[in-house]
């Protein structure tokens, strides 16, 4: 139980730093970390105890196998979660080049 | 972009054609093994990083490279909708229908439609992976003027 | 099972990729490409609209059957409420496309803009056909990176920091509903919305769905712009392109945020009378807040951005008026008369709040500023935008016989039926704050004589932005004759039907 809560303290640790940090670059790693304790909970919730990865071998077909959804779901959620944080990336370097600052504080043109 | 030193470039030239061919066998083993599509598209784009940081590359260069993986990553993911919409189209009419032969479990050759989708994908992946990077690396080069 | 449903996934989608390989060579194929996929889309969905009816047609993707009663496959769903948010979709995306083949001239990269447009379509058209919440998520984040990369199109520093705003407290989002999916799928051990239902009946732990809720309803609630959550629209729907700005307005808030809320709320959790007065004072605040923010508006097309949250204020809460009195189990004929204000108004929107944005962008594109200080006496020059602009404005303001009035006239009757007088009150008010603001932006732009704009070089918009504004207008004045029995039993009464029955919707699905 102790592990599903410490993925669930990783997530608020990530919120914490994309709401409290001033650096573009910063904020990014605050939301991979947002994502990789998500990931990390959805691997959690698929585990059974005595269980093998899920690879069906002909030869010896009885066994427990863990859950093999949610590590099909989170492998689509990473692949998600590069686009954006790639996409994200493209972005903080074009405010660079527009600004010549990572401040959050000095990138404020949209105001009201 | 400068290439880097011989000792980088010597054991680049090395390395560089076995995670090549690793990236290969995670793909075609996609439906046996863990690994698959993403896996080994992400080694495959691996080797092709490493050779262009090891080695440097022009801007124009860079461009041009650019233009060619968005071009495959394109025609890939398409080859996977147009997979997936034969299924559509032949055989039983059903979306994504794995309407292949399965072939016997534990076979290199079997899954009907699997291995086909994990190559395509495994490209497509490859593909943009390698076409962020050089995105990156473009918009990099180009800030320096 | 019916081909077209998965269609509405993979055209657009191929669409999108043939336009980047294929607009490399051709020259001019990008732009009529895309118009050419976004009307087979509209006959689609039209189609589909005629033929659904009360029906509730199921897609079981690469034909896997369910085992013991359990689906294991992903199923698409499409009924009356699908099939409506499908159209709203589909029509504003071809009016789009086709105004953008204008409007888009003076920007580079134009293969780039349509194959995301195509991409952010699809992932729409897939977030209401999906019928599990794993595949909800996944077209969610394809159509909101189609507009991360569409807002920041014009890549100037307003863009930029508008996107980024947009992407952070997206991301955010994101993985809240992750979370909240992930919650759901520990417990019930499922992902498909209808066998989740089923199993929640079952065993329902009320402290630890009410937490998943909250998740969900936050996570959803930040990519509507509910009001605590509404921080990054008005920089997005300003900064983008107008078309765009047209689309995330109009559909995208709907598609992935208001849609999914109303159907996870309806069809999925239990209704609790906590939970459905949390949204409804959600949709109050917004409502109340967006039309505040709106006054002090001067750019045009930040103070359109500031009304799409009060308006989507006035379908939230009538959506929860509508869940307080199906958790009270009390008169269920005001239920759902509110549902029907909440849906009506949520097609209304669409309808005058794309052709508003399409009038924002015709302004923009003759002289070339969104300050209303700098603009004046339009109408002289541009009729068309100018009549089109004042029948969207009317509408959205309520003002009979346009389509806006019937909707907040149903919701405000609903409201004070179901003994809600001080909000029916608010509802009547801020509609007449919100007439204020529009007869404000109305005399600026299109009235008001000044010498701020250098009269020779302006003109009326070119055909594509002026039928597409047509178009729009003329949906504007039609969409009221939904309240007429007769058509209102064809498309508005399936959809209520649905949402108004929660265990209809898994029970249809599940097969017991």
């Amino acid at each position: 139980m102790i592990a599903y809560w410490m993925c669930f303290i990783l997530f608020l640790v990530g919120l914490y730093g994309a709401i409290t940090r001033r650096n573009l670059i910063k904020i990014a790693i605050s939301l991979s970390i947002m994502e990789f304790s998500t990931f990390l909970f959805f691997a959690l919730i698929g585990y059974i105890d005595g269980g093998v990865a899920p690879i069906v071998d002909p030869a010896d077909p009885v066994k427990i196998y863990v859950d093999p959804l949610p590590q099909a779901l989170v492998l689509t959620a990473i692949v998600i979660g590069l686009a954006t944080t790639a996409m994200l990336m493209a972005v903080i370097i074009r405010i660079y080049r527009k600004y010549g600052t990572f401040d959050i504080r000095e990138i404020k043109n949209l105001r009201g | 972009m400068k290439g880097m030193t011989t000792i980088v470039k010597k054991t680049t030239q090395l390395i560089a054609g076995m995670v090549f061919m690793y990236g290969i066998y995670v793909i075609i083993h996609g439906h046996l093994t863990p690994g698959g599509g993403f896996a080994g598209g992400v080694i495959l784009a691996g080797s092709f990083i490493l050779l262009i940081l090891a080695f440097g590359s022009d801007f124009v260069k860079l461009m041009k490279e650019e233009t060619g993986s968005t071009l495959y990553e394109n025609l890939a993911i398409l080859t996977v909708l147009l997979l997936a919409l034969s299924g559509l189209l032949l055989g039983t009419r059903i979306f994504f229908m794995n309407w292949m032969p399965k072939g016997t479990l534990g076979q290199l050759i079997s899954a009907g439609m699997l291995p086909l989708y994990n190559i395509f994908v495994g490209i497509e992946v490859a593909a943009s992976i390698l076409t962020i990077f050089l995105a990156l690396v473009i918009f990099k080069e180009e800030m320096k003027e | 099972m019916n081909p077209l449903i998965p269609l509405f996934v993979a055209i657009p989608l191929a669409g999108a990729f043939l336009i980047m390989i294929l607009g490399r060579f051709i020259k001019d194929f990008n732009k009529y490409f895309a118009s050419l996929i976004l009307l087979i889309l509209l006959i689609f969905s039209i189609y589909s609209l005629i033929t659904t009816g009360s029906k509730l047609s199921l897609y079981k993707v690469g034909g896997w059957e369910p085992v013991n009663g359990v689906p294991i496959g992903i199923y698409m769903v499409m009924d009356g409420f699908t099939v409506i948010v499908l159209c709203i979709i589909n029509i504003v995306g071809f009016l789009s496309v086709f105004y953008s083949i204008s409007y888009i001239k003076r920007y580079t990269a134009e293969n780039y803009y349509y194959a995301l447009f195509c991409l952010m379509v699809a992932g729409m058209n897939g977030v209401v056909l999906s019928g599990d919440l794993f595949n909800i998520f996944v077209f969610l984040e394809i159509s909101v990176i189609g507009a991360y990369a569409l807002v920041a199109f014009g890549v100037e520093k307003n863009e930029l920091e508008a996107t980024f705003k947009y992407q952070v407290l997206g991301g955010i989002a994101s993985f809240i509903i992750l979370f909240g999916i992930g919650l759901i799928y520990w417990k019930t051990k499922t992902l498909n919305i209808a066998d989740i239902k089923a199993s929640m009946s079952s065993g329902y732990e009320k402290s630890f769905y009410l937490f998943a809720q909250i998740l969900i309803l936050s996570g959803f609630g930040l990519k509507a712009a509910i009001i605590p959550f509404h921080a990054w629209l008005p920089d997005a729907h300003s900064s983008a392109p107008s078309p765009i700005s047209a689309m995330l307005s109009g559909v995208l808030i709907k598609a992935v945020g208001i849609y999914v809320i109303i159907r996870l709320f309806f069809n999925m959790f239990a209704i609790t009378e906590g939970m459905s007065i949390l949204i409804t004072t959600l949709g109050t605040l917004s409502m109340v807040i967006g039309v505040f923010l709106a006054i002090g508006q001067w750019d045009i097309k930040r103070l359109l951005a500031y009304h799409s949250i009060s308006q989507m204020g006035y379908v939230v809460l009538s959506a929860g008026i509508g869940m307080i009195l199906i958790s009270r189990g009390e008169k269920p004929e005001v239920a759902a008369l509110a549902i029907t204000g909440g849906v009506f108004h949520l097609i209304n929107h669409a309808a005058f709040k794309g052709l508003l944005f399409l009038n924002a962008g015709a302004i923009e594109y003759t002289i070339g500023t969104r300050d209303l200080h700098e603009m004046g006496g339009l109408s002289k020059f541009m009729p068309a935008t100018s009549a089109t602009s004042f029948i969207a404005s009317m509408s959205i303001s309520g003002i009979p016989p346009f389509n806006g009035f019937f909707s907040k006239l149903i919701i405000i009757i609903a409201a004070i039926m179901a003994r809600f007088y001080f909000v029916a009150l608010l509802a009547v008010i801020v509609s007449i704050i919100t007439l204020a603001s529009f007869l404000k932006f109305q005399r600026y732009a299109f009235y008001n004589k000044t010498d701020a704009v250098n009269e020779r070089k302006i003109k009326e918009v070119p055909f594509p932005m002026i039928f597409s504004m047509v178009i729009m207008s003329i949906l504007c004045v039609l969409l009221s004759l939904l309240v007429i029995p007769g058509i209102r039993e064809l498309v508005l009464t399936p959809a209520i039907d649905i949402l108004m029955d929660p265990s209809k919707y898994s029970s249809i699905i599940t097969g017991n």
